[in-house]
């Protein structure tokens, strides 16, 4: 079974600080999406199960060679890097066209795994993208899967409810992140990431060109104005004695 | 003319969209139509809402099937010469948005949570970064797919559309719907309360709920949490997430018990009239968004709270 999972690259959230309401990204760390994690422990424990390869895609700018060693370390067999400065801000079209072109000249891949969204804007379309691309049916926002030769079996986590359905593969899958409890690498399966293979290509490989236009543009991206109070209390009587003058207490 | 197609198979988010059409609609001068698969109740809901709706009845169109459902919606624009496509940005929705804007060839933005015509364009506001900065967005492909955030709009009032049919082809995927597990519907609506105690991680154990919910009571509130108190613990079910992928709540009081302040939670407590945190670690991210700040055990704060409000 040849599993693909697409991971992307994000700066590291926790790491952004905020200046003039301005997101300040200097120095921040890049890391791998929180439910992209999630999406390769469903990969690599199939598997680990059934037999097969995982290959982690990712489309991004040079700087994905070192972050994606993170995916290696995880259990992921190979990675497959399509690596351009545009790729680093390009829209969710674009990322798409270049996944499912990544995924054509790859040898039968069955199933595509993604995350529900995308640590940094957390759309949701890539994976559906993709899948319209290949043409493929989708599962998403799987909770759990269940593989039975090339029979998929889903539970997908919807609002008002949870939906089983089954596929034949090939198939797109994105999953939540309470599927799983993605593995922490240990320090000499760290040591050997570096070691397992990586193709790394350009877009012009996979005979794309990136378009000039982009469909969706931003005019503004502004942390919210807040002011708060920012009152350090000492103790419980301080905090009843608040919440009375805030009037929520003791109506 | 080019018109504005809305859909989504839940009754309520659709009123909401025709709502949300309707903003765009009257700057552009466009038609709002509606379309239902597989439901005439919820087109003469629709028609009553004041959209012109068009029921498509056709069997192997299964909502479970995106592309099948996406396959229907990109045909029905194209009949019926439509440019822009509103959906709801539930999970079902969101996940029908890429695929439809993708066999449209359309540019498409999920989350939207207000909407302002400008200039022509259709001003789309989303969260970004994990919700540390709220974005201005807009599609300037002609061809637009908008999923709306449940709640943003009102849901339409009362008007006058006309009922008709479409035919269209079945384009199935073999996504084969097995089971639909209903979720008892938990009766507590959390965006709607005024009061909340939100607990995190911080919490000891499944056992120390008893008294937090002792503390919502008193105060008149509801218990609520951060994500992985109920999607990894399971102590609370998954309906009283704040957040990103939670709820967006806007209540006169928030109490925050051991939660760290992540920007994933805090997009959905942000717009809380009073804050108040409590946390072991005096610089928890939390407190800069806390109008009052406790350094303390929270187990130990909600006893004393309990025994002060008696
Ligand atoms: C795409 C995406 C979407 C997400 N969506 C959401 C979402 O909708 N909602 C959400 O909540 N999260 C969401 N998350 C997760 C989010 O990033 C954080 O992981 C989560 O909010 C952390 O929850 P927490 O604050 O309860 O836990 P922690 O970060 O572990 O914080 C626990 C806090 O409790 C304090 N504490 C410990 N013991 C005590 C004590 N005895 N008394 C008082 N304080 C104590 C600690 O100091 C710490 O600050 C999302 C993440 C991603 C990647
Ligand atoms: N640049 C990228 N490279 C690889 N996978 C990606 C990329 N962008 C998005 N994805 C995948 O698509 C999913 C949804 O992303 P999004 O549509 O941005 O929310 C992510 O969770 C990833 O699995």
């Amino acid at each position: 079974m040849n599993i693909v999972v697409a991971m992307k690259q994000i700066p590291d959230l926790q790491q952004i600080r905020i200046r003039n309401r301005k997101p300040v990204f200097d120095d921040v760390p890049m890391t791998l999406g929180a439910i992209d994690k999630n999406a390769l422990e469903v990969g690599v424990s199939i598997k680990e199960s059934q037999g097969g390869k995982v290959t982690v895609l990712s489309a991004g700018n040079e700087d994905l060679e070192d972050t994606i060693k993170e995916a290696l370390a995880a259990g992921a067999d190979e990675a497959l890097l399509v690596i351009d400065d545009a790729l680093a801000v390009a829209g969710s079209d674009v990322i798409a066209m270049v996944l499912a072109a990544a995924v054509k000249k790859m040898e039968a891949a069955e199933l595509i795994i993604f995350g529900e969204g995308s640590g940094d804007n957390y759309s949701g379309q890539v994976g559906s993208r993709v899948a319209a691309i290949l043409d493929w049916p989708q599962v998403g926002y799987a909770s759990s899967l269940e593989l039975n030769g090339n029979m998929l079996r889903a539970a997908r986590s919807l609002e008002d409810g949870e939906e089983i359905v089954e596929v034949t593969l090939p198939a797109v899958v994105t999953v939540i992140s309470g599927i799983n409890e993605p593995r922490i690498p240990s320090v000499t399966q760290i040591l050997k990431a570096g070691k397992k293979p990586k193709e790394v290509l350009e877009p012009e490989d996979l005979g794309l060109q990136i378009p000039a236009e982009a469909q969706v543009l931003s005019l503004s991206n502004l942390a919210p104005e807040s002011e708060r109070k920012q009152v350090v209390l000492k103790s419980v009587d301080e905090l009843v004695q608040a919440l009375k003058n805030e009037n929520v207490i003791g109506r | 003319m080019a018109g504005i197609l809305i859909y989504s198979d839940k009754d309520k988010l659709a009123l909401e969209l025709i709502t949300a059409a309707h903003q765009i609609a009257t700057v552009l001068g466009q038609e709002i139509k509606a379309v239902a698969i597989n439901n005439d109740a919820q087109a003469q809901v629709l028609a009553s809402a004041g959209a012109d709706t068009y029921i498509i009845s056709n069997a192997e169109i299964v909502q479970a099937d995106v592309a099948a459902v996406a396959a229907a919606l990109q045909q029905t624009a194209e009949q019926l010469g439509i440019d822009t496509v509103l959906l709801a940005s539930n999970r079902r929705g969101k996940e029908l948005a890429g695929r439809l804007a993708q066999i449209m060839g359309a540019g498409c933005l999920t989350d939207i949570a207000g909407i302002k015509v400008a200039d022509n364009k259709i001003e789309c506001q989303r969260n970004a970064l994990g919700g540390a900065t709220v974005a201005i967005q807009y599609i300037a492909a002609p061809r637009k797919v908008i999923a709306i955030m449940p709640r943003a709009f009102e849901p339409a009032g009362a008007g006058t559309g006309k009922i008709s049919h479409l035919d269209v082809a079945a384009r199935s995927s073999g996504v084969k719907m097995l089971e639909l597990k209903e979720k008892s519907s938990d009766s507590v609506d959390i965006e709607g309360a005024n009061i909340l105690v939100a607990v995190g991680e911080g919490l000891n154990s499944q056992g120390d709920l008893g008294m937090v919910e002792t503390l919502a009571q008193k105060l008149g509130g509801v218990i609520a949490c951060s994500k992985p108190v109920a999607t990894d613990k399971k102590w609370l079910p998954e309906d009283r997430i704040i957040g990103l992928s939670g709820k967006k709540c806007k209540p006169e009081l928030a109490v925050l018990l051991g939660i760290s302040g992540q920007v994933q939670f805090t997009v959905g407590i942000r717009d809380a009239k009073t804050i108040v945190a409590v946390n072991t670690d005096e610089n928890a991210p939390v407190n800069q968004m806390a109008d009052y700040i406790l350094n303390a055990d929270l187990h130990e704060v909600v006893a004393g709270l309990n025994k002060a409000l008696a």
